[in-house]
């Protein structure tokens, strides 16, 4: 697949002031390149959910924005702690969300789901003491 | 309805006179998790919240929200009124409760979902 675009965003840990940024910046840059409703909707939100997610669980990472003439694709990789539980990570409501991050309002339990139910294809990949990867994709409408 | 009409109708103060006030309202939620939020958010909301820190610009900017209510006069941090003027989002601080600005919102007409 040709890949149009491509661009690298590293995600410090509990670094809650520039918490947003990156998905901030995927949802101009998607707009410049002509992307738009509901999939720029959905891809914003579930950047932002990535995002934190990095911030409040991981003990940092990335995020990598490609853009394919037929899809948007973001994957974000950490390097650690790993999810002990997937299937428990996945069901709305259950968080492991620090007091800090729960202060802010954050801890809802909707992270996962809510990225599963905004991207056209979702995977996730976890290992204990390695990481998490997360792949997305968002159809783009041709 | 525009974020200016709707303002006086909740008695608010505008936080970023620097940001339009025509912009429509034509949906309104009241919620404190942002995570929740995100999952429920909706372009043209008023989204009434008594958080104030940096995050909250960001989930109404990527929302694509009309305007943030931070209710019984409660207001907002410079840090975070100075990136709700560079992302154009309107903050209002009303005296009233969010009870209070939810049922006017819903005597306006206001309804949950676009």
């Amino acid at each position: 697949m040709e890949e149009l675009f491509r661009t690298v965003y590293p995600v410090e840990a509990a670094d809650y002031t520039s918490a947003g940024q990156a998905s901030a910046d995927i949802k101009r840059k998607l707009k410049q390149l002509g992307v738009g409703g509901d999939v720029l909707r959905r891809v914003a939100v579930a950047s932002y959910e990535v995002e934190l997610n990095l911030v409040i669980h991981s003990m940092g990472g990335e995020l990598v924005l490609t853009v394919y003439p037929e899809a948007v694709q973001l994957v974000s990789s950490d390097r650690g702690p790993g999810i002990p539980d997937l299937e428990m990570a996945m069901r709305e409501g259950y968080s492991t969300a620090n007091e800090e991050a729960r202060s802010l309002g954050f801890g809802a339990g909707m992270g996962l789901p809510n990225m599963k139910r905004n991207a056209d294809d979702f995977s996730i990949e976890s290992e204990l003491g390695k990481g998490t990867t997360i792949t997305m994709r968002f159809n783009l409408p041709l | 309805m525009t974020i200016l009409d709707f303002a006086g109708k909740i008695e608010a103060r505008n936080l970023t006179p620097e940001v339009s006030l025509d912009k429509a309202v034509t949906c309104g939620y009241c919620c404190d998790l942002l995570s929740w939020v995100m999952a429920h958010g909706d372009e043209g909301m008023a989204w009434v919240t008594v958080q104030t820190h940096m995050n909250v610009i960001a989930v109404a900017v990527l929302a694509e929200m009309a305007c943030v209510i931070l209710p019984e006069g409660i207001v907002m941090e410079g840090d975070s009124l100075n990136k709700a003027v560079e992302e154009g989002m309107c903050v209002l601080s009303s005296p009233l409760t969010a009870y209070e600005i939810c049922g006017r919102m819903a005597g306006m007409g206001i309804p949950a979902h676009n």
